[in-house]
């Protein structure tokens, strides 16, 4: 494509357009980022004006704190499962809506109502994370007045007078935030992978066809592989996702910004908050971001590369 | 990444109409889709009702009374009252909607102006540092926000608007803008420079011909881009509730809506009065429900295209 030659003239144009975008930027975003790695080799609280150079100490001590090392493990267990889980579902459920209905050599067309389920599996993205842990707080109560327990109890499953609970159950309640994460995620990626799968070419799928192909091996030996771009891009996307966690975290698990029980549920990103707002101890909370920043640079790069396959046109 | 947007619900319905009438059509494979019709319904029914149920059981709570709502899960309520929602109002939950109303009247356009203000000039004009730029701003959207949380709190501190809406207003710009640029740009690159070019010999100006030809041109990706945001901000929480917290006694309250929400389930601890939250829940989802039916294709397209651009 050709773009409009610069002149003199123009310099002034160019400059007045991004000076304002650029600098905001700089202000809320570029420098509160370089800054995180200055204050993550000093032992400022964040309440006095000065602190001290204190190199490599906050990073030492990271790697000896059980509680953040709880977290790490925590995320990396999130980080295997939130985007397994969410992808194989949304694939699955992509697949039903698009092939399910498959009739001839028509290609991949829906079965009756996908637009329905579309609507209604897309719908939990538009919520707020802040509404989300309400209603599964809700959902997870751990008396006959939670969803869960209340349909448990009622087919005869849990003890009335014993009810499960969830939240507060240590080898449970990372669990259960984890279902909640799948349950917002997969409608939003069962509508990415449709429209992926719907701009595949009909005459790819009618060649399978008439080779003989049923439904399963041509999903798996044709859709599939065509889908992978997408499936990459979602591999990273619910990735940072799990990386994250916070407002879940925080908000529906006992303790000051979650964790709880006993810091069975926490994540990197309670802990930061924690020792940034409750301990003041905004140096150590500054090199935990940096971590975090570190994790998830590497996740990204290793998603990409390790699921890197032929690119496939079309 | 060089197709105009396309609109894949559209598409998906279309599909699916056609479908309709003609499954079972094949003769010979009729069986074999039956067949597989009924399963996959099965299971797109069970995860259809895993959506909605939980939704509408929280919904039917704000009409229980306390006792109801600790009593039995499966219980419906005995009367049918918009107490919980007055006294939700009350409490602060239409304060807490004008706030965040009030700001993203002014967040959502100033993002979607200056975000393509920078993508056009990036996108359009060759110039020394042209890539440096657009590289700076894009790569803000692989880091997390906590990265950045410390010094932004006492960055916005000295700045002196914390708890303001001027402040967050700004901040939310910011955090918008490597979206926003990401998207618009690889989105002014597809559109012909034919008609820029009619413009530039009729005399028009760059900043005319940026207002009114181009931007209108790019319409599609405004949208796109603006539900994006819209959604984005409208759901943001970790933001609001670290630089929205009243700074002393006398400085005034000015939750946003999620952040509101988690206050009151909080205070749950102390007074029980659950209908109220439910009724809370209740209140902000209903814009969501009815926005989201209204523009559900465009929300859909806008969402996975930004996602897969």
């Amino acid at each position: 494509m050709s773009q409009v030659a610069t002149s003199r003239g123009r310099v002034g144009f160019i400059a007045g357009f991004l000076v304002l975008p650029l600098a905001l930027y700089l202000t809320f975003v570029i420098w509160p980022y370089i800054q995180t790695f200055g204050y993550s080799f000093t032992n400022w609280s964040g309440q006095s004006p000065t602190f001290g150079f204190i190199g490599l100490d906050n990073y030492t001590a990271l790697m000896k704190d059980e509680v953040f090392l709880g977290a790490l493990w925590h995320n990396l267990l999130l980080l295997v499962f939130v985007p397994t889980l969410t992808i194989l579902l949304a694939l699955f459920f992509a697949f039903m809506v698009n092939a399910g209905g498959r009739s001839g050599a028509g290609g991949v067309r829906g079965v009756r109502g996908s637009a329905f389920y579309k609507i209604v599996y897309f719908f939990p993205q538009v919520l707020s994370l802040a509404i989300l842990a309400v209603l599964f707080g809700a959902v997870y109560r751990s008396d006959e007045g939670g969803l869960l327990n209340g349909f448990l109890i009622g087919l005869g499953l849990v003890d009335p007078a014993h009810p499960v609970e969830w939240l507060n159950e240590p080898n449970l309640v990372l669990w259960c935030l984890l279902l909640v994460v799948v349950w917002h995620g997969v409608g939003f990626y069962l509508v990415l992978f449709s429209a992926a799968m719907q701009s595949v070419p009909k005459d790819i799928y009618e060649a399978a066809l008439l080779d003989g192909a049923g439904r399963a091996q041509t999903f798996v030996k044709v859709t599939l592989p065509l889908l992978w771009d997408s499936v990459q891009t979602s591999a990273v996307y619910l990735g940072i996702a799990a990386m994250d966690m916070f407002v879940l975290v925080s908000t529906m698990t006992s303790g000051s910004f979650g964790g709880g029980p006993d810091h069975h549920s926490e994540v990197m990103a309670t802990v930061l908050m924690r020792n940034f707002l409750y301990f003041g101890k905004s140096g150590y909370a500054c090199a935990m971001g940096v971590v975090m920043l570190v994790l998830t640079m590497i996740l990204s790069v290793v998603t990409l590369r390790a699921t890197r396959r032929e690119r496939i046109e079309f | 990444m060089t197709t105009v947007i396309k609109a894949p619900g559209e598409a998906g319905a279309q599909r699916s109409g056609g479908s309709g009438r003609r499954t079972g059509e094949g003769g010979g494979r009729r069986s074999d889709g039956t067949a597989l019709n009924v399963f996959s319904h099965g299971f797109l029914a069970v995860w259809a009702i895993l959506i909605v149920l939980p939704l509408f059981w929280l919904m039917l709570g704000s009409f229980k009374t306390d006792s109801q709502i600790g009593g039995s899960a499966l219980g419906w309520p005995s009367n049918w009252h918009f107490d919980a929602f007055v006294r939700a109002w009350d409490k602060g939950i239409g304060d807490y909607f004008a706030n965040t109303v009030i700001v993203m009247v002014f967040s959502v356009p100033l993002t979607m102006l200056l975000g393509s203000m920078a993508a056009y000039v990036l996108a359009r004009y060759p110039f020394r540092g042209n890539r440096l730029i657009y590289y700076f701003f894009v790569s803000g959207a692989m880091f997390p926000v906590f990265l950045a949380l410390v010094p932004l709190f006492f960055m916005v501190k000295r700045l002196d608007m914390l708890n303001s809406y001027q402040g967050l207003i700004l901040v939310y710009v910011a955090y918008s803008m490597p979206f926003t640029v990401f998207f618009m740009h690889s989105f002014f690159r597809t559109l012909p420079t034919a008609v820029h070019e009619a413009a530039v010999i009729d005399g028009a100006s760059d900043t005319r011909i940026f207002f009114q030809v181009m931007l209108p041109m790019a319409k599609p990706g405004l949208i796109s881009v603006g539900i994006f945001n819209v959604l984005g901000q409208w759901n943001q929480y970790i933001l609001p509730s670290v630089l929205m917290q009243p700074q002393s006694g006398s400085d005034p309250e000015r939750y946003l809506l999620t952040q509101g929400l988690i206050q009151l389930q909080q205070q749950m601890g102390y007074e029980t009065d659950l209908p109220v939250l439910f009724a809370g829940v209740t209140i902000a989802i209903i814009p969501m429900v009815v926005v989201y039916l209204s523009f559900q294709r465009q929300i859909q397209a806008g969402l996975t295209s930004a996602t897969l651009k």
